[in-house]
């Protein structure tokens, strides 16, 4: 009993170092448009107090800590609890800046006829789009594209691979 | 068997030194037991120095793949006569060869004129005879056409080796891919780069008159459906809605476009697109994925995929009234990318069958399916339009390559691209006699 207790402390330890307190991913195609921590001129143009800045960098900040990746499990396009937060951190950001526009790419893992897998992406991205709006965020805000199983974030065929590739990535334009 | 394996390794040996410079290496990967004996003579060559090129070598290879028959292997052969007055029966029955094809190779023109007659061992008849010319560099296509003949000639059904495919070729590593669409020779030679992109290119599809390919490309960064003309390189955007653009798939009459679009909603549903007026009709209504569609060969039907029962099923619409899919498929718990066989009366589609995703056939008659394949991830299936053989796409050590199996499912082959991975392998229709 306390070994299992233990256990499960420990996994949900690590499951938060996975996933809750995971890194920016380095800039690459579909990550690209990461927010710059520092500055965000290109989007608000000029008149904004520096009080609001303040609030927007928080809150971007807060989104980034989260993560900009939502993982899901086979076949699946429920998000998972861990992931809630992450939803909630992006949905707060878009609150407070109406003029920020999300990207939500979804992905499917390898395994599987192409064309279903570009459909299990795009049901990914619905699920994500549909938390963020029931959290406030405006549909304008919002697009969704499914890459399917044509862009996967790592190569491979085995249960970690597969984990890594159902996704969907959050990706501001700038 | 085991001298099956050896001739079978020969065969490869003598392939493989032939095509040296080829991007493709076949492997066999299945032999028919029961196919038609038949020996392919290697072409004499009325010149001088050595022949330019090894025609059956192409005729042997091309009919062995369609399943149908088993060529002797030119080491076994005592005798190489090049015309029907040379041949001694008697030792070609020696052998259990039922049939014998001999011919010579001459220079004529620029190119060459290849002669070629076949003839049945028991019966010493001559069954077929023709001379065919072609320049030096489609001395392929030639070596194609007198297989065509002799299949024909000896089954009775069209032979589709002068046929092409068209395929995804991807290169490189995420997330820096490079994606080409090509088309080539049913047996990966001569291949053509139609298209290339950085973003991804998926789900070709040909027309009927084989002019043209539909597929999807991201390069816009969202989804959206082109139809390309190959002669004139001419490209033409027909979908770019919200959301999904994928699974193109052409009415049989060239016409309509059947596509897969989630529009703003995010509904994922099958759809036609009248190419000409643009008019836009909704196939398929549930809130599942619907996706995939496939054209009935009359036309009144689509096939598609969905999910509505929980896992992927493959069921069938009345185009005029699509309001009551009814479901296809039954066996197991994943069938996928429904492809109508020539005749009507199959759907080749991805099974997945314990734990590995094969191609496999269903009856559509009885419901009965069949699995064909063997692989792990095996994509794609498209059948040749005799509907001999289907083309699809295997994993091999990691990326995907073309491979192919008779509809019987008692030849299989398997072509080793050595740049790159293959994906989607379509067969194009038979072109216009």
């Amino acid at each position: 009993m306390r070994v299992t207790q233990l256990m499960l402390i420990a996994a949900s330890g690590l499951m938060l170092a996975a996933c809750g307190n995971k890194p920016l991913p380095e800039a690459g195609p579909s990550s690209e448009p990461v927010e710059p921590t520092t500055s965000t001129e290109g989007a608000s143009s000029g008149s904004v107090g520096s009080s609001e800045l303040s609030a927007e960098q928080q809150a971007m900040e807060a989104a980034r800590q989260a993560g900009v990746i939502v993982y899901f499990d086979y076949d699946r396009a429920e998000i998972k609890p861990e992931f809630v937060p992450v939803v909630a951190a992006h949905a707060k950001f878009l609150n407070g800046n109406a003029q920020r526009k999300v990207r939500l790419e979804g992905h499917s893992d390898e395994r599987g006829s192409r064309e279903y897998n570009i459909g299990l992406g795009e049901r990914r991205a619905q699920a994500v789009r549909r938390a963020l709006m029931l959290q406030g965020v405006t549909e304008n805000q919002i697009t969704t594209v499914s890459y399917g199983e044509e862009r996967p974030a790592v190569q491979g065929s085995d249960e970690s691979a597969y984990g890594k590739n159902r996704r969907v990535e959050l990706v501001y334009g700038r | 068997m085991k001298k099956t394996v050896i001739l079978l390794a020969c065969w490869a040996l003598t392939w493989f030194a032939a095509t040296a410079n080829a991007q493709l290496v076949i492997e066999i990967t299945k032999s028919a037991e029961d196919a038609v004996p038949i020996a392919i003579v290697p072409f004499g060559w009325e010149s001088t120095g050595a022949a330019p090129f090894d025609v059956a070598e192409v005729v042997a290879a091309d009919l062995r793949r369609s399943g149908r028959f088993e060529p002797l292997d030119r080491k076994s052969m005592i005798d190489r006569p090049t015309q029907g007055d040379q041949i001694r029966f008697q030792d070609w029955r020696y052998f259990k060869t039922d049939f014998i094809t001999v011919g010579k190779l001459m220079p004529e023109g620029q190119g060459f004129a290849a002669q070629f007659e076949l003839y049945n061992v028991l019966t010493g008849q001559r069954l077929a005879g023709q001379r065919l010319t072609a320049s030096a560099n489609s001395m392929r296509a030639l070596s194609h056409r007198i297989s065509d003949i002799i299949f024909e000639q000896l089954t009775g059904v069209r032979g589709a080796f002068s046929t092409r495919v068209a395929f995804i070729n991807v290169e490189g590593t995420p997330p820096k891919q490079r994606y080409k669409l090509i088309v080539s020779d049913y047996d990966g030679e001569n291949q053509q780069t139609i298209t290339t992109s950085d973003e991804p290119l998926m789900s070709p599809a040909w027309s009927p008159d084989g002019q043209s390919l539909a597929y999807v490309s991201f390069e816009s960064k969202a989804s959206a459906i082109y139809v390309q003309t190959l002669r004139t390189g001419e490209r033409k955007r027909v979908s770019a809605r919200a959301g999904i653009n994928g699974a193109p798939a052409w009415s049989p009459d060239g016409k309509t476009l059947a596509l897969t679009l989630s529009r703003k909603d995010g509904d994922v549903d099958v759809y036609t697109l009248e190419l000409n007026s643009q008019v836009l009709t909704r196939m398929t209504f549930d809130p599942s994925i619907d996706t995939e569609p496939s054209w009935s060969s009359d036309g009144k039907k689509l096939y598609f995929m969905s999910d509505r029962a929980g896992g992927p099923q493959i069921y069938e619409v009345d185009v005029a009234n699509p309001k009551r899919p009814t479901r296809v498929s039954f066996e197991g718990n994943y069938n996928a990318r429904p492809r109508v066989s020539p005749d009507g009366k199959q759907l080749a589609v991805v099974h997945l069958d314990r734990g590995n995703y094969r191609i496999a056939i269903i009856d559509l008659a009885s419901k009965g399916l069949q699995v064909l394949s063997e692989g792990r991830q095996d994509e794609s299936p498209s059948f040749a339009p005799n509907g001999a053989v289907l083309i699809y796409a295997t994993q091999e050590k990691g990326r995907g390559v073309l491979a192919t199996v008779s509809t019987d499912g008692r030849t299989a082959e398997r072509f080793t691209n050595t740049a790159g991975e293959v994906r989607e392998p379509v067969w194009a229709p038979f072109p216009q006699r």
